[in-house]
């Protein structure tokens, strides 16, 4: 790990008492879901993290629980470092508070994150779907989610596939 | 994505003003398609007379679900999918991702595809920014100069089909080098576009740089502070026109940038003419790191010899039992990489193009994100048209220069 970065991962693990992984050099810190406002704010004030470069999720169903993680990418353009948080969220009624009044593009991309994994951001100033049409089902990013393909029509079932076919209706 | 009907101001209640709703100030649509939203992009436009008073875009015409579909191919195959992101940076994407894979797989690069990789970036980013300038032009009533910077873009994407058999998809970088060298040709164009190219620079500057018309279109339109800048995660040439010298290829180096001698251009100003001149500079700064990787361009294998990530050579097929498993394990299975996550980032021409790139052990990606620059920069948007026309709105869009399979994904 970065010299840069030791002192500030320690911090963090004195004030959060948080678990850090490293893998390729790169710190992954895990924050419980009730401090990663606080965390955030602190690493923005105190250690010149201005840009949340990444703000992302991944789903561990069915192998782990938790089942998701929240993951924050933050940099600092003074100290040219990185650093990773991460928060693990429960697979049911996941929730975490809101980094948009730390960060203003934590809005946007909280919103993706509430599109594609159903993720619900506790004090979110606009909590719309952002990239799927409204009324879909589901969220596309989560594991049990389908892929979906389209049947390749030939002239032998040409007629019978189009009769199920999802066109768009009026 | 919000339904095409009659606009509905429920919806976007908590997002307009009060005036809104008695009826003072007018709500209007602006796209999906209109030829200034360059792509399928729909603004909500909440209007006092022209006067911009609030702007909710609103996105996801476009989405592919290129992270899902990702996430069912190999790694190798999933390569394909980035040059559909941004489509006017095809190389850069290659390049983002493959630094990544070879990141987590810990996969070395020979020297030459490196140098290779920058040479190419590099050009793409000259085309990414031709498109940028030629459709600025075309927004602020300035024609010719699109069909200039297209004609000089052709000369880049002659140079990549060249390579790669493909203008733009091309899909020319692989893990652990490129799919194969570079033709004996390859130079001589790329020199020649080298001594073409600063002369066509100083035309466009000509053509626009103290144009009337185009100072009392963007000089002091759209400004963006720094500090709101890097709140809204604005990267590349928006951030640095705010003033901001932030470009990672001189932060963070990859693909050995590190060996290069090039400026990073900034302007105080952070409204649309900064924007417009920042990218003219990094024409220039891009022709001197093409100039100085050709000259010393090493030679070598452009293809990491480590055959368990990168396939042997025909050659070594008929004559290797090894090699046959290989090149037959690879083409199949493709190759495992370990558990774990890594993210990884290059300077793409908007902005900071990050992977994030997670692998389960097996051969196909657990999760890939996708940092795209133009979202972050999108977001900014309704900071930047608060107070002017609609007019000058599409001067600002074009500014930024967004990519609408960047931002939809």
């Amino acid at each position: 790990m970065d010299k840069k970065l030791e002192n500030i991962v320690q911090a963090l693990q004195e004030k959060f008492s948080v678990s850090v992984e490293e893998f390729r050099g790169e710190a992954h810190v895990f924050v419980k879901a009730e401090q990663i406002i606080e965390a955030l704010t602190l690493l923005r004030d105190k250690y010149d993290f201005e840009l949340l470069s990444a703000l992302t999720a991944s789903d561990y169903f069915p192998q782990e629980t938790p089942r998701f993680h929240v993951i924050y990418q933050l940099s600092s353009l003074a100290r040219n470092v990185t650093v990773q948080l991460r928060v693990p969220v429960n697979g049911d009624q996941p929730k975490v508070p809101t980094a948009t009044r730390v960060y203003e593009v934590a809005n946007w991309r909280e919103r993706e994150l509430l599109d594609m994994f159903g993720i619900q951001f506790e004090g979110h100033p606009d909590p719309r779907r952002i990239l799927m049409p409204e009324g879909t089902e589901g969220h596309p990013l989560r594991k049990d989610f389908p892929l979906g393909y389209e049947e390749p029509q030939f002239t032998f079932n040409l007629d019978e596939i189009d009769l199920r076919k999802p066109y768009a209706k009026e | 994505m919000a339904q095409l009907e009659e606009i509905n101001v429920g919806e976007f209640r908590h997002l307009v003003s009060e005036r809104a709703l008695t009826g003072e100030t007018m709500l209007l649509n602006m796209g999906p398609q209109h030829p200034g939203t360059h792509g399928l992009l729909r603004l909500l436009l909440e209007l006092d007379g022209e006067t911009i008073v609030n702007c909710i875009p609103d996105i996801g015409y476009l989405h592919t679900g290129i992270e899902k579909n990702m996430e069912a191919k190999t790694y190798v195959k999933a390569e394909v999918m980035s040059d559909r992101l941004d489509y006017m940076n095809t190389m850069g994407n290659n390049l983002a991702y493959v630094l990544a894979v070879e990141k987590l797989v810990d996969l070395d690069v020979p020297p030459r595809a490196q140098a290779l990789r920058v040479i190419l970036t590099e050009l793409q980013r000259i085309a990414s920014h031709l498109v940028f300038l030629g459709s600025f032009g075309l927004d602020i009533a300035a024609m010719s100069v699109f069909l200039y910077c297209f004609r000089e873009r052709e000369a880049v994407l002659d140079i990549a089909e060249m390579c790669s058999g493909q203008r733009m998809m091309t899909t020319y970088f692989r893990p652990g080098g490129l799919w194969r060298d570079v033709p004996v040709e390859f130079e001589t164009a790329v020199r020649d576009f080298l001594k073409m190219f600063p002369k066509r620079v100083d035309e466009y500057q000509g053509l626009l740089t103290k144009n009337p018309i185009l100072l009392d279109r963007t000089v002091g339109i759209g400004k963006l502070d720094a500090s709101t800048a890097l709140q809204h995660g604005v990267t590349g040439p928006p951030l640095r026109a705010s003033g901001v010298n932030w470009d990672l290829r001189k932060a963070r180096p990859y693909s050995g940038y590190e060996q290069y001698d090039f400026n990073v251009p900034t302007r105080a100003e952070g409204d649309t003419f900064a924007r417009y001149i920042v990218r003219i500079e990094e024409f220039r700064e891009s022709m001197k790191i093409i100039e100085q990787a050709l000259n010393k361009l090493p030679m070598g294998p452009v293809n990491s010899g480590n055959r368990k990530f990168v396939p042997p050579p025909r050659s070594e097929i008929g004559v290797s039992m090894e090699a046959l498993i290989h090149h037959f394990k690879l083409w199949t299975e493709g190759f495992p990489a370990p558990k774990g996550s890594i993210y990884s980032a290059v300077e793409s021409p908007r902005g900071e193009l990050g992977v994030y790139l997670e692998g389960d052990g097996g051969p196909k990606p657990h999760r890939v994100h996708w940092r795209t620059p133009s979202f972050d920069t999108l977001s900014a948007l309704e900071k930047m048209a608060r107070g002017h026309l609609v007019a000058d709105l599409v001067a600002i869009i074009a500014s930024i220069d967004i990519v609408l399979g960047d931002i939809d994904r």
